[in-house]
């Protein structure tokens, strides 16, 4: 029905040197400007599973196409469960880095940096060290740093876990609309059902030892998505039947 | 965006204003303030002779009145430190990045550098004066070998505990050796290297002190070191005391000074450069 995917998993394992089988058979296509969100137990491979989508570890089993050309292999973004900024470069600094390590000049590189952060609602704050910064603050940074070369796919390794929840919320409403304006495709790994279908709109759940797909499951409520979805029927059917599937795949790696 | 305030920058409290940083202040002083008037005092009241110890109004006597070839000596040993920390800091620098590119060349080099700091330099500085003719560069030498080891060590620690998540970011975009280790593997050992490098101040005072001891050379340009043999063996004891009071205050000084250098690098970003209430 629709084209090709962006990036397409083929039964793809990792076995790290301590032996641990991490993932096996998985088989996943993401489309492109898709909001795909990945949940599961803790230890269940997410994290594995991203960073070999990211070129940060290579599988030891299985393949990772990309229909539309390798060059979309590096037309990544991603954002870590911590904010991971430099701490010794301002916000600015921060996140013009991606800019400059491409070889872009630096006065442009400043200038779509301060544009990104003003994006994420941090106008003001570009010459500010990431100490003087709040959490959700430095997310934000983090977030834009990983945006600003406009990639094609964006990951994100449980980004908002370490933030309180008010904070949570306004991140999630904010990623939401970053992602409906400019419709990159997102990757999202999270423990938590609610946050995952609030955000997503297909969530990939996962069982552990070894990590596998357990279910896949479309969340078919429009966007905006709001805070009139997070109270809706239809959002805690969603919630419940997500919920039922993530117990499912702990049962089954329990018995 | 509402609620903007909530995620304000902390504010930090005014710096040194404190009812601590006074006590930091005052409480020292007032402890050597007391020892030194004490020391006086047992000086006068026993009248003990200044060639078994001076009290503290003859020693600050002496110091004015043999300035002249006091400061001299204060010069020399002032610039071998000075030029042993220079240089220990930019080889133990240019070696830890080196050790940081080569796993083999910091396995076949690092045991070396090892056996250089675990020797006393009492026991070297003889064959390093008896090897090198030159009195003032084999002084530049043990000082150098006695500063040296703090910066290398600590700074290839600094180098090789950055940020995993930070690397794989620049792995992510392709950055190269160069841009990983200029951008992200120097800047993260900064306070690392800046902390060897206020041990190694003091260190290199210490290593030209013993050097020029064990040389025990006079001659036109000596140094502090032998300004207090020297007044030993004329039984000067006012003024060896006025030396020894030179090369401690030096020692303080240098630390002070890199303790500032480190300060002002660092203040912006790092804990350790944080104000006083949050150190411990
Ligand atoms: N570098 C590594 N070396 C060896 N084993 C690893 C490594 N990284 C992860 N593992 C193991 O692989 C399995 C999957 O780990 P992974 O971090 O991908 O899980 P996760 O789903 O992200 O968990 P969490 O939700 O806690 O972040 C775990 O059993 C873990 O112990
Ligand atoms: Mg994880």
């Amino acid at each position: 029905m629709s084209a090709a995917p962006l990036v397409s998993l083929r039964a793809v394992a990792k076995r790290y040197a301590t032996g641990t089988l991490a993932v096996r058979g998985v088989d996943l296509d993401i489309d492109a400007g898709d909001f795909v969100a990945l949940l599961g137990p803790s230890g269940c491979g997410k994290s594995t599973l991203l960073r070999m989508v990211a070129g940060l570890a290579a599988p030891t089993g299985g393949s990772i196409l990309w229909p539309g050309g390798a060059a979309a292999a590096k037309d990544i973004g991603f954002v870590f469960q911590e904010p991971t900024l430099m701490p010794w470069a301002t916000a600015l600094a921060n996140v013009a880095l991606p800019l400059e390590l491409a070889g872009m000049g630096r006065a442009e590189a400043a200038e779509r940096a301060a544009a990104m952060l003003a994006r994420v609602e941090l106008k003001g704050f570009e010459a500010a060290y990431p100490r003087a910064l709040s959490g959700g603050m430095r997310m934000r940074v983090s977030i834009a740093r990983a945006l600003v070369t406009r990639p094609r796919l964006l990951m994100m390794d449980e980004p908002f876990a370490a933030l309180d929840e008010i904070t949570r919320f306004r991140l999630n409403n904010d990623l939401l609309r970053l992602w409906e304006a400019e419709r990159f495709t997102v990757l999202f790994v999270t423990h938590s059902v609610f946050e995952s279908v609030y955000l997503a709109r297909r969530i990939v759940v996962m069982a552990a030892r070894p990590g596998r797909i357990e279910a896949d499951l479309p969340i078919d409520a429009a966007y905006p998505r709001g805070e009139d979805f997070r109270t809706s029927a239809a959002y805690a059917a969603h919630c419940r039947g997500v919920s039922q599937a993530l117990g499912h795949a702990m049962a089954v790696h329990a018995g | 965006m509402s609620g903007q305030a909530k995620e304000a920058p902390p504010r930090r409290p005014p710096f040194g204003l404190s009812g601590e940083a006074w006590l930091r202040i005052l409480a020292p002083t007032i402890i050597g303030l007391l020892v030194l008037g004490g020391w006086e005092w047992v000086v006068r009241v026993h009248d003990i002779p200044p060639y078994v110890l001076p009290g503290p109004v003859l020693i600050a006597e002496t110091l004015v009145r043999d300035w002249t070839p006091l400061s001299a000596s204060l010069l020399v040993t002032l610039k071998i430190t000075a030029l042993a920390l220079l240089v220990a800091a930019s080889l133990g620098l240019l070696l830890a990045v080196l050790f940081a590119q080569s796993r083999v060349v910091e396995l076949s080099l690092f045991p070396y550098a090892v056996i250089l700091q675990v020797t006393p330099i009492v026991a070297i500085a003889p064959l390093i004066i008896i090897w090198v003719n030159d009195i003032t560069l084999s002084l530049l030498i043990c000082a150098w070998i006695v500063a040296f080891f703090p910066i290398l060590s600590n700074t290839t620690v600094g180098l090789n505990s950055t940020d995993h998540n930070l690397l794989d970011l620049f792995r992510l975009y392709r950055a190269s050796r160069w841009q990983v280790l200029w951008r992200l593997r120097l800047p993260s050992a900064m306070p690392y290297f800046l902390s060897g490098l206020r041990i190694s101040g003091g260190l290199a005072l210490i290593g030209a002190i013993v050097a020029e001891f064990v040389a025990g050379t006079g001659g036109s340009a000596s140094g502090l070191a032998y300004r207090i043999l020297e007044a030993g063996y004329q039984l000067q004891i006012p003024r060896m005391f006025a030396a020894l009071v030179l090369v401690s205050v030096t020692g303080i000084a240098i630390f002070l000074a890199l303790s500032l250098v480190s300060h002002l690098l660092l203040r912006r970003w790092h804990e350790s450069a944080m104000g006083h209430g949050e150190r411990r």
